[in-house]
């Protein structure tokens, strides 16, 4: 099957005017004739079943967790990116998509990475007018804050809290929504079957979470705003329910997944602890703003820290190695997530990493204090003529510590949560001692192939914000997703899912009684009934953490074929095994926690085998995917784009069989394709 | 550390629920509270029992999905979520008591789980600024001042958790609703439609059978986000102002 992206022709800045011009509309009239299922209630998901019920469509909306308004995106922390050019620092549309494209080392579709850049700039406004309070300057103007791989400030922040002030926005015009009438909740019901009828998707088969009911949902249009599938690395920066089914359900339905080993490991979270670790917590890229990231030169140095005979302190200025300003003058601590990702992992690999594990970093503020300090504290100066004996006896301090105490309250003004969040879990005080940080699985480019219309490789099937492939190519950059998700929900999807409701008309919907819906569900009954059967002796966490560790080693941060092909045959090993030797309690028709990890995990297994047959077929470097094979001399990612310039969009082929693969070739009109340089 | 749990066990909203007594072994300082829970149910499930049910998501403090009283306090001693709140508050040998949250207006589902749609259902009353997308003013010709903004941005900070209602003693939802009239009332985009918000929230409020205010400040004690006390004045002020607005 040859794979039309329906990217508009003609020239890059008008495409999306000219698409939005020449797709069909639905009358006024007729919109309240549609019901559009709308599974997820994150930035996308909120963001689309607000919009689409403001239009007059009927709306479901669907989440696992007990209320809407709490959807992962509300775990973001940094920013969102907007063209706006408010700093006057040279930014533009065309500069954005510039930076987006290369972020994401050349693996991403120009056309749509441009329009993303284009409503960008309506996404604040659009988030001011709700009532965001995004953080202000003095005159009353919004501020910005700069982030990897950028070098103009275009991030709008909200404290360290931003995702969760542009979710509560997506929820609150949700809400009136509902009040109005137009949407319907269905919180704490996970979509578990998407339901096809003559090549159409026609609804979804849920199960209700506290009654465990199976339950038909019939529409013309099913949207999936499920988010990604970190977690099949068990340990990830994602909510503990945050699961891919929705998503790989549809796969083996027909929907093509597109680029699934492009998986994005954040360089700054907070490093693992302990066996019993349940997740890993991030902390904020912006950190990297002021943060200067080291480990000791010495490997003697970095070991008497590990047993506790050093402590970072002890370690003087000319025995660090801030490794990425010096690897990287130009963009130093603000490279790429993951450039300063395999950077940490190359430093602790040659035996330099601290803490107890010796898997983690510095990222130490130090000098941002003083340096913040230093400026407040000169410019105080002025009113004692500046004669420091003066300034100290009025302030009842010695200069140096003053420098300090000034210095903690501007970090602590711009990173205070962040910290306490740090001190809170770490139980160490980051205004006194560098944080220790290590990459994490933070983030999936990889998802549901869509056209241009986020339109899936099955009519009628939408995948918008992380749920999709399209925009972030092999790597994304910070504040990025957070844009991309409210730009499918807020600006692309109530335009372009116009065009199939029109052309398909509003008689065109299936009855819940239809065989293909009763098909469904009896699918879904066999599946619970048979996880419920097993009564094996391992539990579902054993399963998952088993899985992420084999993803993690092989499939993580660099993988090679060698590697790749052992942890296919593990996976496969384990799956078989998950399904003779799985324990779930309870029963079904009840509020069923161990049934609900079961169903994910067993959707999990499946797609991590997927990606390493994705990592395994691309054979080059690029982004997130470090095949080490090929790396150029100085260890950077040796792309191919002679062979690779193309979007792998994977096609099941039943139980068991292996994907088909199929390319959507990328081509590139507007920019110059370079080997990313961050030097 | 070894510890002594005694956890509320209920199997549905019908059935009676009663306190279980369970022991934990070999706990670290280092672990979350929910990741002790989590070696709990790991063993129950291993033993064939079932494991206690709990609403947890995000476990970085922000999604408002945990939701235990621990030890007579809503997310237990510290101020913070559940999921933030780590093992090396408690020490060897303890007992700990671990129940819902307590309050008609969030019926237990299971265990330890609740239902809070009731928080929804108040939102939906007028919790929002009825702009539909697609406005077309540039954000920066509202001009808003930064301690303003600041303060919104600290009513906005309300995760929903409930803690505020679990710690009143009258089950009362004052905090978390002044917090989301603060949030919008004090912005130039929220202020046209207050009086009706006001009306709207605290009208849904009553309906969900929240109880009064006595102002106890237990709530604002207990906040894991610091919500201050000063919200529910400046709700109950423009309570009165819309009152008097609307029988003038």
């Amino acid at each position: 099957m040859k794979l039309n992206a329906k990217s508009p022709e003609g020239v890059l800045a008008e495409k999306w005017d000219k698409h939005k011009f020449n797709i069909k509309l639905v009358n006024p009239a007729n919109k309240r004739k549609y019901d559009i299922i709308v599974v997820g209630t994150g930035l996308a998901g909120a963001s689309a079943a607000a919009s689409l019920a403001e239009l007059g469509y009927n709306v479901k909306s669907f989440c696992f967790q007990d209320s809407p308004r709490r959807a992962h995106s509300i775990a973001a922390q940094g920013g969102i990116n907007a063209a706006k050019n408010y700093q006057n620092d040279g930014d533009s549309v065309f500069r954005l998509f510039y930076d987006t494209i290369k972020g994401g080392d050349y693996r991403s579709r120009e056309a749509n990475v441009y329009r993303l850049s284009q409503v960008s700039v309506n996404i604040i406004d659009q988030c001011v007018a709700q009532g965001v309070p995004f953080a202000r300057e003095y005159g009353g103007l919004l501020d910005n804050r700069s982030f990897g791989g950028a070098q103009v400030s275009r991030t709008f922040y909200a404290k360290g809290q931003t995702g969760q002030q542009l979710l509560l926005g997506a929820y609150q015009a949700l809400s009136r929504q509902v009040a109005n009438g137009k949407v319907k909740l269905y919180p704490r019901t996970e979509m578990l079957e998407l339901v096809i009828k003559e090549g159409k998707a026609r609804g979804i088969v849920v199960r209700n979470l506290i009654t465990g009911e199976i339950e038909s949902h019939s529409a013309h249009a099913v949207l999936l705003c499920s988010g990604g599938y970190g977690n099949v690395f068990y340990l990830s920066t994602n909510a503990m329910g945050s699961n891919a089914t929705a998503s790989w359900r549809a796969h083996r339905k027909g929907a093509f997944f597109a680029n699934p080993c492009f998986t994005q490991i954040h360089p700054t979270c907070i490093p693992v602890s302990g066996s019993y670790q349940s997740k890993l917590t991030l902390m904020s890229e912006s950190l990297r703003n002021d943060g200067r990231v080291w480990v000791p030169k010495k490997i003697e140095d970095a070991e008497a820290i590990r047993q506790g005979k050093k402590t970072p302190e002890d370690i003087k200025e000319e025995e660090r190695d801030y490794y990425l300003e010096r690897r990287y003058p130009s963009f130093g601590n603000l490279v790429p997530r993951d450039v300063a990702s395999r950077n940490a992992k190359y430093v602790c690999d040659e035996g330099r990493g601290v803490g107890k594990t010796g898997l983690a970093v510095y990222l130490d503020f130090r000098d941002a204090i003083l340096r913040e300090g230093r400026k407040v504290v000169e410019s105080q100066l002025i009113e004692y003529n500046g004669s420091v004996k003066e300034y100290e006896k009025a302030k009842g301090k010695p200069y140096d510590e003053l420098i300090y105490v000034e210095g903690k309250k501007i970090i602590e003004a711009k990173y205070g949560n962040l910290f306490d969040m740090y001190q809170r879990i770490t139980d160490d005080n980051p205004y006194e001692t560098p944080m220790m940080i290590y990459p994490a699985v933070h983030y999936t480019m990889g998802g549901l192939w869509v056209d241009y219309n986020l339109m899936t490789s099955v009519e009628g099937l939408y995948a918008l914000g992380e749920a999709n492939f399209s925009d972030h190519g092999a790597n994304r950059l910070g504040a990025s997703a957070l844009m991309q998700g409210l730009a499918d929900g807020y600006f692309v999807i109530p335009y372009t899912i116009g065009d199939y409701l029109a052309k398909i008309g509003h008689a065109d919907k299936l009855d819940t009684a239809d065989e293909a819906f009763k098909e469904a569900e009896t699918e879904v009954k066999a599946r619970i009934e048979k996880l419920l059967a097993i009564k094996g002796e391992k539990s579902v966490d054993d399963f998952h953490r088993e899985l992420g560790k084999i993803m993690w080693e092989y499939c993580g941060m660099s993988r090679n074929a060698e590697g790749l092909k052992y942890a296919k045959g593990k996976i496969q090993e384990l799956r078989k095994e998950f399904w003779s030797n799985v324990k779930v309690t309870g029963e079904n028709d009840e509020l069923n926690q161990t049934l609900e990890k079961a169903l994910r995990v067993a959707d999990f297994m499946e797609l991590g085998e997927l990606m390493i047959d994705d990592a395994l077929d691309r054979e080059e470097s690029c982004g997130g995917h470090f095949r080490e094979e090929f790396q150029t001399e100085e260890g950077e990612a040796l792309r191919n784009d002679e062979d690779y310039a193309y979007v792998s969009a994977w096609a099941y082929k039943g139980e068991n069989q292996p994907h088909e693969l199929h390319k959507e070739q990328l081509t590139f009109e507007n920019v110059k394709l370079t080997q990313r340089s961050y030097k | 550390m070894n510890l002594t749990l005694k956890i509320w066990r209920q199997k549905n909203n019908k059935e009676k629920g009663k306190m279980v007594t369970y022991k934990v072994q070999d706990i670290s300082d280092d672990m979350s509270f929910l990741e002790m829970m989590d070696v709990l149910n790991e063993e129950l499930l291993k033993k064939g029992e079932e494991p206690v049910a709990f609403d947890h998501d995000c476990r970085e403090g922000i999604c408002g999905m945990c939701s235990m009283y621990i030890n007579g306090h809503p997310h237990g001693p510290e101020r913070t979520t559940t999921c933030q709140l780590h093992m090396r508050s408690f020490k060897d040998g303890d007992t700990i008591t671990i129940e819902p949250w307590r309050a008609k207006g969030f019926p237990v589902v299971k265990d330890l789980v609740v239902d809070r749609s009731a928080f929804d259902r108040i939102i939906q009353a007028g919790g929002f600024v009825s702009v539909n997308t697609g406005v077309s003013v540039d954000a920066n010709e509202i001009p808003i001042a930064k301690d303003v903004a600041s303060e919104a941005m600290d009513a906005a900070t309300c995760i929903g958790c409930g803690a505020c209602v679990a710690a009143c003693k009258n089950a009362s939802a004052m905090l978390f609703v002044s917090a989301k009239i603060s949030h919008l009332g004090l912005l130039p985009q929220g202020k046209t439609e207050k009086n009706r918000r006001v009306q709207r929230m605290i009208a849904q409020m009553d309906a969900e059978e929240f109880g009064a205010c006595t102002n106890t400040g237990a709530c604002a004690a207990e906040c894991p986000k610091s919500i201050s006390l000063v919200n529910i004045a400046r709700m109950n002020r423009e309570y009165f102002a819309a009152k008097v607005a609307s029988e003038a």
